[in-house]
């Protein structure tokens, strides 16, 4: 019984992950194989070209994306780190109004930040360039931040912090050498998810940098696709570089992972 | 969000507070620089006519609700709203069902479940432009492995994202296969929470599974269920990529959102009409807070229970 539930399971992962297994399949497909029907179902005459093809010319985007993402990472934790430890420890008064904020902010959609934030670029020359599109891509994260991390921090027993008061700490020295290392795991949390939604962002990158001379690695296989091109070998294999970063988080950091995705949607 | 405040943390004194706000203080610049700004700008887009010359310049005319008028006329406005529905609607109800089979499935452990549970994340994890691209070219009618398929089963090809009939389709496939991890991760965490006790007592009492499921899962996962789908409905209201790297919301407005609509006035054309878009956009917004706003009440009860 328990056998056949693995068996089971496989065979539903194999479903599942499909479409995967065809993007790395046609990634190695040769182009005059591409349209052949029906297609090989294994990459039988496989083929470097794609990739040939994603050394030639992404890199400058790769390199893009690792700044932006890094760049967002950043500015994430600057600013949600001691607003969470403010909310969890420090009891400011209107601290609950500035959640429910975060909670609504949480929830607007990109599409229509990204308008607002074409309008100011534009009249502030921000427009095109990379620290604008880390800023506007770390709205994606900072209100989720701010929420897991107090959520996380409420959790530091009194006691510790108590001690280190007793000891002359202040409030400053408090959160640098006892909270943020306590924290250590719900930062990489939170670190891990900036990263990855800046790496994927489309619709910030498609509005505010499409003109822009660095450009990360979503427009680059946008502009694969939509300059009707049919190399499709050269597009999959972009796809497949591009999917390493979520294929690295899930090896390294499965658990972080699951705990970002039930964060606020499961009473813990 | 649940916060418990132990009691035993300090009063609230004046210089407490200074030191509490000082730490606040980031984050509230942030939130009125980069979001409350944008907004504000976005709002004064849909109520201005704006031309790119006039962007630059600052001196587009007032217009009042003349954008919001020209919205609730315009013959793309119905379609799109009705699309947003149904693309909404049907994404929640797969995505939500086959998450929770799955998640009942990998609720009792086996060999290698922890893993393949694992796997089923990868969806979700990947880019957006990823996922759009590769099954764009799964469904592509001629060479697509979809329609590859059918014809070995005797089913006629299916012009997937080029026919009126079948993008909006298409794209929804797309959008429930995106979305399953997310429901059953969250559905799968909120199954641990039941006690094993429950489900022994219902055996005892001579329940088989699909009792079992149907009078105590389903019932007590009444309050995970309630927010998961809430949370993906305001995640699903937004969807913006995957439509329009697919299909952008063509052909002739068949797969065009609100979301995909408003994008393509804004910026899909050489000729922006920024005060429509923007107009569309704060529709989107109105929407997406009415049901954000339930969920947190829902969850806020929750939370309190």
């Amino acid at each position: 019984m328990r056998r056949l539930k693995t068996a089971a399971g496989l065979a539903l992962t194999a479903v599942m992950l499909f479409p995967v297994y065809w993007m790395v399949n046609v990634s190695f497909t040769r182009d005059q194989d591409m349209r052949k029907s029906p297609p090989y179902w294994f990459p039988v005459h496989g083929t470097l070209d794609g990739y040939r093809a994603v050394l030639e010319q992404q890199g400058p985007y790769l390199a893009t994306s690792l700044v932006v993402g890094l760049g967002t990472v950043a500015l994430t934790l600057v600013i949600a780190a001691p607003a969470a430890y403010s909310l969890a420890k420090l009891r400011p008064r209107g601290g609950g109004v500035l959640s429910f904020v975060l909670l609504i902010a949480q929830m607007i959609p990109g599409i229509i930040m990204a308008m607002g934030f074409y309008a100011i670029f534009l009249t502030t020359g921000v427009l095109n360039t990379v620290p604008g599109l880390i800023v506007a891509d770390s709205t994606l994260a900072v209100p989720f931040a701010v929420l897991i991390l107090t959520t996380f921090m409420s959790g530091i027993p009194e006691e510790l912090l108590q001690a280190a008061r007793v000891d002359g700490a202040g409030v400053m020295r408090t959160f640098v050498s006892i909270v943020l290392p306590v924290s250590r795991n719900s930062v990489i949390t939170v670190s891990l998810f900036a990263f990855l939604w800046a790496w994927s962002d489309f619709v910030f990158a498609s509005t505010l940098d499409q003109g822009g001379a660095h450009q990360p690695i979503t427009l680059g296989i946008y502009h694969y696709i939509g300059n009707n091109n049919q190399e499709w070998n050269a597009i999959m294999a972009t796809a497949v570089v591009a999917s390493i970063p979520a294929t690295v988080l899930l090896i390294v950091a499965q658990r972080y992972v699951a705990a970002g995705v039930t964060a606020g949607a499961v009473k813990d | 969000m649940s916060m418990s405040r132990a009691t035993r943390t300090p009063a609230r004194t004046r210089s407490g507070q200074w030191a509490a706000w000082a730490f606040l203080a980031p984050v509230v610049l942030y939130l009125l620089i980069f979001y409350a700004y944008p907004l504000y700008r976005n709002v004064e887009l849909s109520l201005r006519n704006y031309t790119v010359r006039s962007f630059v310049q600052g001196d587009a005319p007032f217009a009042g609700f003349a954008n919001y008028a020209k919205v609730f006329a315009d013959a793309t406005f119905a379609p799109a709203l009705w699309h947003t529905i149904v693309f909404t609607v049907v994404s929640l109800a797969f995505q939500f069902t086959i998450g929770l089979a799955l998640a009942v499935f990998f609720s009792r452990n086996f060999r290698l479940s922890a893993t393949l549970r694992a796997l089923f994340l990868v969806p979700w994890l990947l880019p957006l432009i990823v996922s759009a691209s590769t099954w764009s070219w799964m469904l592509n009618s001629e060479s697509g492995v979809v329609n590859a398929a059918l014809s070995w089963v005797g089913a006629g090809p299916v012009n997937w994202l080029t026919s009126p009939d079948w993008s909006l389709w298409s794209v929804i496939i797309a959008n429930i296969w995106i979305g399953i991890p997310f429901n059953l991760v969250v559905l799968y965490s909120g199954l641990q929470a039941i006690p094993s006790a429950v489900y022994e007592a219902a055996a005892l009492d001579g329940a088989g599974p699909w009792q079992r499921f149907w009078r105590v899962t389903f019932p007590l996962l009444r309050p995970v269920s309630a927010i998961t789908l809430l949370l993906g409905l305001v995640y699903t209201l937004k969807v913006f990529d995957i439509i329009w790297i697919m299909t952008k919301g063509g052909p002739s407005d068949a797969s065009t959102t609100l979301a995909t609509w408003s994008y393509r006035l804004g910026f899909g054309n050489l000729l922006p009409s920024f005060g429509p878009g923007a107009a569309v956009g704060n529709l989107l917004i109105v929407m997406a807070l009415v049901f954000g706003l339930v969920y947190i009440r829902v969850q806020r009860r929750q939370a309190a229970a």
